[in-house]
């Protein structure tokens, strides 16, 4: 069978959304959707996993919150300890109180950029990067569903026709 | 179109857009030129920061001593500043933040901005604690370097530090959810430039978007990443001015070691933030003809939090009142009995008008409805608020235990030209970003055009 990729355009993402569950349930797989913004309700239904940054969120606060401690221990109870006021700090425990707050902030600083920075690579989204959303007017007003035809068992006239038949307003097709 | 929400709820979003015509309104002053207003803002505000920074040149050249600051007020001007930004810095990610996750749809026609102002209050407040180091060039002893590079190990114990770590968790923070907020929206004005026929402004933006396709695999992790910055940007807001307020009330200074700081300090940030976010917005939303977006719902949203912040921040000031009375220890009554009635009378007053008594105002609903009542409670509310923290540190120490050392502040053209220089910095990358970068979150206001719009909403 020949790679072809075919887009189906629509200008309403909830045509869209009944569009995509109508082919799904007739055995078509969409490879991808594009629009300008998150539409509720696509993830099930073209097989998007549910995401497991949060998980990585958590491990980046756990490993900031092991540094801050790790490096207040070595620096004001291991290496040099000070009597500041009186506050005892013979041992970390005691000094505890103290350290609260740089703990807190050093926990979120590495959550948030640890997800940050885990996001972009996940995306593949930096400077320079070429955006590959097939058609301009879909970061405006627009919803575009890509589906290939090396996936499905289906002809590429009959996705087309079942693209035009659930509302699709303007359909092309592209050698892969 | 099947509407979503409660019919007796008022559309957010007036003016029968769809959703090209909110890409057109949000990137038209992208795309179009400068009205001879922005350039006469625009004007002032860079003569006024290069004011502010030849102010900061002669305090780094000539020495601290060119500040009004002396042995028993040592902390004056400069820290004052520095709480009134940091505190005008707390709104924006109030808003995107704490306001996602309660899900107020009203946020998204403001967050973009609110999180721009949040981003460059931070900036002036910081230049503060940088400049009253004295040399400068020493700034980097704040981190936590070994001792052989001239100080001991920083101290932990100490409130100024967690500042240091705060702060620059709480800017960079701030930056990183601003930005990635911002991606999706970079790639429609490259996408629009496209379409205009644009190919270096069409470069340019997509440098910025780094990208961006709108991909559903990509919509589904930017969904969760912005609720997982969410949850984690709320307590940090919150800790950041609880910190600050730290700054004093872990301090002996009467009239500063009180344990109602942090709360009441938090509460103060937000009611200062919301009041520049609305002067800011007023103004903006007539500049850049926002009106469709920013309608009178929600400055009416915004004036309820004012209201409750603003009772919160009353209430704190009596309770410190009674609170030094009751404690029995003459060295607070006498502090909050100077700041009421000593020589610093004007700005104790001036406070409690601007903060306690003029947000009153918005119980009224004609007053919390109108543009210009709220523009000009918003103005008293920052004056107000100002005079907070300088109340708070000036007069907590211009009386020191030795009458003899008892003394006044005055500032000199120093101080007063590095405060408005401040507000140069602010005012010009405000209005630099409003020309290049969409003022309003055009992705997250589509997703509820259909729910909130007027065109779609019966």
């Amino acid at each position: 069978m020949s790679k072809k990729v075919i887009y189906g355009m629509f200008d309403d993402e909830e045509i869209l959304l009944k569009s995509a569950k109508d082919m799904v349930s007739k055995g078509v797989r969409i490879k991808d959707v594009f629009s300008p913004f998150p539409i509720h309700g696509i993830d099930p239904v073209i097989g998007v996993p549910r995401t497991r940054l949060a998980m990585g969120a958590f491990v980046y606060g756990a490993t900031g919150l092991s540094l801050a401690w790790l490096m207040m221990g070595y620096m004001l109870i291991f290496d040099w300890p000070m009597d500041i006021g009186g506050k005892p700090s013979q041992f970390f425990y005691m000094n505890l109180p103290a350290f609260v707050p740089v703990s807190f902030e050093m926990t979120v600083f590495f959550a948030a950029h640890g997800m940050a920075l885990t996001y972009l690579i996940v995306n593949r989204l930096y400077p320079g990067q070429q955006p590959h959303n097939p058609d301009n007017r879909t970061t405006d007003d627009k919803f575009m569903v890509q589906i290939n035809t090396d996936e499905n068992k289906k002809t590429a006239e009959e996705i087309k026709s079942m693209l035009s038949s659930t509302g699709a307003i303007e359909i092309t097709e592209k050698e892969a | 179109m099947a509407s979503h929400e409660a019919h007796i709820r008022e559309p957010l979003i007036i003016g029968k857009k769809d959703y090209h015509q909110v890409t057109e309104d949000i990137t038209y002053p992208i795309a179009g030129k400068a009205n001879k207003y922005w350039w006469m803002a625009f004007t002032v505000s860079f003569i006024t920061m290069c004011w502010g920074v030849g102010c900061l040149a002669y305090t780094v050249g000539t020495g601290i001593g060119v500040w009004g600051s002396n042995k028993t007020v040592g902390w004056a001007w400069d820290i004052t500043n520095f709480v009134w930004w940091i505190g005008i810095g707390h709104a924006g990610t109030l808003i995107s933040a704490v306001l996602l996750l309660f899900r107020q749809k009203w946020r998204m026609s403001i967050n973009r901005s609110a999180e721009a102002m949040t981003i460059f209050a931070v900036i002036c407040a910081a230049l503060f604690p940088v400049f009253h180091m004295g040399r400068v060039w020493l700034a980097y002893w704040v981190l936590p370097l070994p001792n052989q590079f001239g100080s001991l190990w920083v101290n932990f114990n100490s409130p100024l530090l967690w500042d240091v770590f705060a702060i620059s968790t709480y800017f960079t923070v701030s930056l990183v959810f601003w930005y990635l907020g911002l991606v999706p929206d970079f790639a429609t004005v490259r996408d629009k430039f496209a379409r205009m026929g644009k190919p270096l402004q069409q470069k340019i933006y997509n440098i910025l978007s780094f990208g961006w396709s709108g991909n559903a695999r990509a919509w589904h992790r930017f969904e969760e990443l912005s609720l997982v910055l969410a949850g984690l940007s709320t307590p940090l807001v919150l800790s950041v001015h609880t910190i600050v307020s730290m700054d004093f009330a872990t301090s002996v200074i009467p009239g500063w070691h009180t344990t109602i700081f942090p709360p009441y300090f938090v509460a103060g940030a937000i009611f200062s933030g919301f009041a520049m976010v609305l002067t800011l917005m007023l103004i903006a939303r007539k500049t850049l003809n926002l009106e469709d977006y920013i309608t009178v719902n929600h400055v009416e949203s915004m004036n309820k939090i004012i209201i409750l912040t603003g009772s919160i921040v009353g209430v704190a000031y009596l309770t410190e009142l009674f609170i030094s009375w009751y404690s029995g220890v003459e060295y607070e009554q006498y502090a909050f009995l100077n700041r009421a009635s000593g020589p610093y009378w004007w700005a104790y007053w001036s406070m409690m008008t601007c903060n306690v008594i003029t947000p009153q105002l918005f119980w009224i609903k004609k007053v919390r409805r109108s543009f210009v009542a709220t523009f000009i409670i918003s103005i008293f509310v920052n004056i107000g608020m100002w005079f907070e923290r300088f109340v708070i540190i000036v007069t907590s120490l211009h009386r020191d235990y030795l009458p003899s050392s008892w003394v006044m502040f005055h500032p000199t053209f120093v101080d007063i030209g590095i405060f408005v220089g401040t507000l140069g910095i602010f005012f010009t990358l405000f209005l630099l970003f409003c020309r290049t970068f969409p003022v309003i979150a055009m992705a997250e206001l589509k997703s509820i055009l259909k729910s909130s719009g007027d065109k779609y909403k019966k």
